[in-house]
């Protein structure tokens, strides 16, 4: 049997567990799971765990450009390790960048004197700003939409909760002088697509509400030390409550512009229909009569310690463990249902680590019978928003936020 | 059982793998589809994607990787790129 059969062998969601003794701790001492059975069955039979430079084995989706995720045991952790954070790349040609002649590039017409920076300028010249937040791919979960659509087929794994160190990007421009034609910001970084076939090379913007809000950052530091290369090093945008297709990694040039960024990344990639999503944060001038560009993430949960079907001895306690986030209002409840969802009852809430941040939460119970029982996780958050019990379907497979079953095993 | 499978899956994961072990299905237009295909991304992106693209789906695939990005994918070609495509990993 080679590795990927066997692998494959053990990728429909069955994982030989223990019930989570010693799983937190060792995640990758036992199998994992290639990811939900709901997957389509040639992502499964694609994936396999393997390990980049300078990363533990993650959850390989495409080898080229790379497409990894974590495996969700590690979410049992407040914050991700940076060797197991996920990544995600559009284009394949990813440079390696010095830090010691790297420099951030600031122009664009409607910035008033355009500079260059180097890490120290960015480090030394401004104010250090820390802050915890969760960063989560538009397209997370992409692979649990019914029907399929195209795209990286994600399971849960493709978001990563980290403290980042950066300087404000609202410093920075505001050194720098922002006009007031000013509409949009533009954020360019090191990869690039293959030149000879003209890739749209990835580019996004910003509108100016959200690239001068106090919370947004450039980056150079994630988890206490500097970010992994395939996370952005030396520096990358953090846009806390916006999904990562924002966060552009290896960050080479920011313009600050007149005229809407029409970019492919901008438009027409990355969009939702307008209208479906109970979102917040408007995108004005990327708006057209029917979409609109992804904006904050939808309130949503996830139960990171008990793995479908997992067996459960009878009149043993059952601890559900897991993560609930939301765009950055904060979480309010985590409320879970033993019974298909007649019922809910409050979970406990972990520390609240920032509004930005993933909120962990637990629940405790002592199963009453032998046989199958569900149990489903809902969060809401404090503008009252809540995860959607009929999953709101969209063409490129964003906000995947239904509430979550898992059925487990008592006896 | 749980011991054994310890045993053996440790040594696997510490290897690194490379997109050279993934191989699409034999048929008509495989070498097509890799010449093609491959030279922007690797080919586990197929079956990834699959089985759940029809025929006009994966003819919107290959419009969006000619026309959005950019593959010099001959207009000759694309009939039997979509054909091995929906035949080996269409639904």
């Amino acid at each position: 049997m080679n590795r990927r059969n066997f692998l494959k062998g053990i990728s429909g969601g069955l994982v030989l567990g223990s019930a989570g003794l010693a799983w937190p701790r060792m995640p990758l001492a036992m199998p994992v799971s290639m990811g939900p059975a709901a997957l389509p069955t040639g992502t499964l039979e694609a994936s396999l765990l393997d390990a980049l430079p300078g990363k533990k084995p993650l959850i390989k989706r495409s080898f080229r450009p790379p497409n990894y995720e974590t495996p969700v045991a590690y979410f049992n952790d407040l914050y991700t390790p940076n060797d197991a954070f996920f990544v995600r790349y559009h284009i394949a040609n990813i440079p390696e960048v010095a830090a010691q002649t790297w420099k951030l590039r600031i122009g664009g017409e409607a910035l008033q004197t355009p500079m260059e920076l180097s890490l120290d300028d960015l480090a030394r010249g401004f104010e250090r700003v820390e802050l915890a937040a969760l960063c989560m791919c538009a397209g997370n979960r992409r692979g649990l939409f019914q029907p399929h659509v195209p795209g990286i087929e994600w399971g849960n794994g493709a978001m990563g909760n980290a403290r980042w160190v950066g300087v404000r990007l609202r410093d920075v421009l505001n050194k720098a002088g922002v006009k007031k034609e000013a509409v949009e910001v533009v954020f360019d970084g090191a990869d690039s697509g293959i030149a000879a076939y003209k890739t749209p090379d990835f580019v996004k913007s910003l509108p100016m509400w959200k690239a001068l809000d106090e919370n947004t950052l450039i980056a150079f530091e994630m988890n206490g030390a500097p970010l992994p290369h395939w996370n952005g090093f030396p520096a990358r945008l953090i846009v806390p409550g916006w999904a990562a297709t924002y966060w552009v990694k290896q960050l080479m040039s920011i313009d600050v512009v007149a005229k809407p960024f029409e970019g492919f990344w901008m438009k027409p990639a990355y969009r939702i229909p307008l209208g479906k999503f109970a979102n917040v944060d408007r995108f004005i001038t990327q708006e057209t009569a029917v979409n609109t560009p992804i904006t904050d993430m939808v309130v949503n949960s996830l139960i990171t310690n008990i793995e479908e079907g997992q067996r459960f001895r009878p009149g043993q306690s059952v601890d559900v463990k897991g993560v609930a986030w939301d765009g950055g209002y904060g979480i309010r409840t985590v409320e879970v249902s033993l019974d298909e969802g007649q019922s809910w009852r409050p979970a406990m809430l972990g520390q609240d680590a920032g509004r930005f941040s993933w909120r962990q939460w637990s629940y405790r119970f002592k199963p009453a019978r032998r046989g199958k029982m569900t149990v489903m996780a809902k969060a809401s958050n404090r503008i009252g928003q809540t995860q959607t019990a009929e999953l709101i379907l969209n063409p490129a497979g964003y906000h995947h936020n239904l509430i979550q079953k898992a059925t487990i095993q008592v006896g | 059982m749980k011991r054994l499978l310890l045993l053996v899956l440790l040594p696997v994961t510490a290897a690194a793998a490379d997109e050279g072990q993934f191989r699409l299905k034999e048929g008509a237009g495989r070498e097509l589809v890799e010449a093609n295909c491959a030279t922007c991304h690797s080919l586990d992106y197929i079956q990834m994607n699959s089985p759940f693209l029809d025929k006009k789906g994966w003819e919107a695939t290959l419009s969006k990787m000619v026309n959005a990005m950019g593959a010099p994918i001959a207009k000759e070609d694309v009939p039997m790129i979509v054909e091995y495509l929906n035949q080996h990993y269409g639904k």
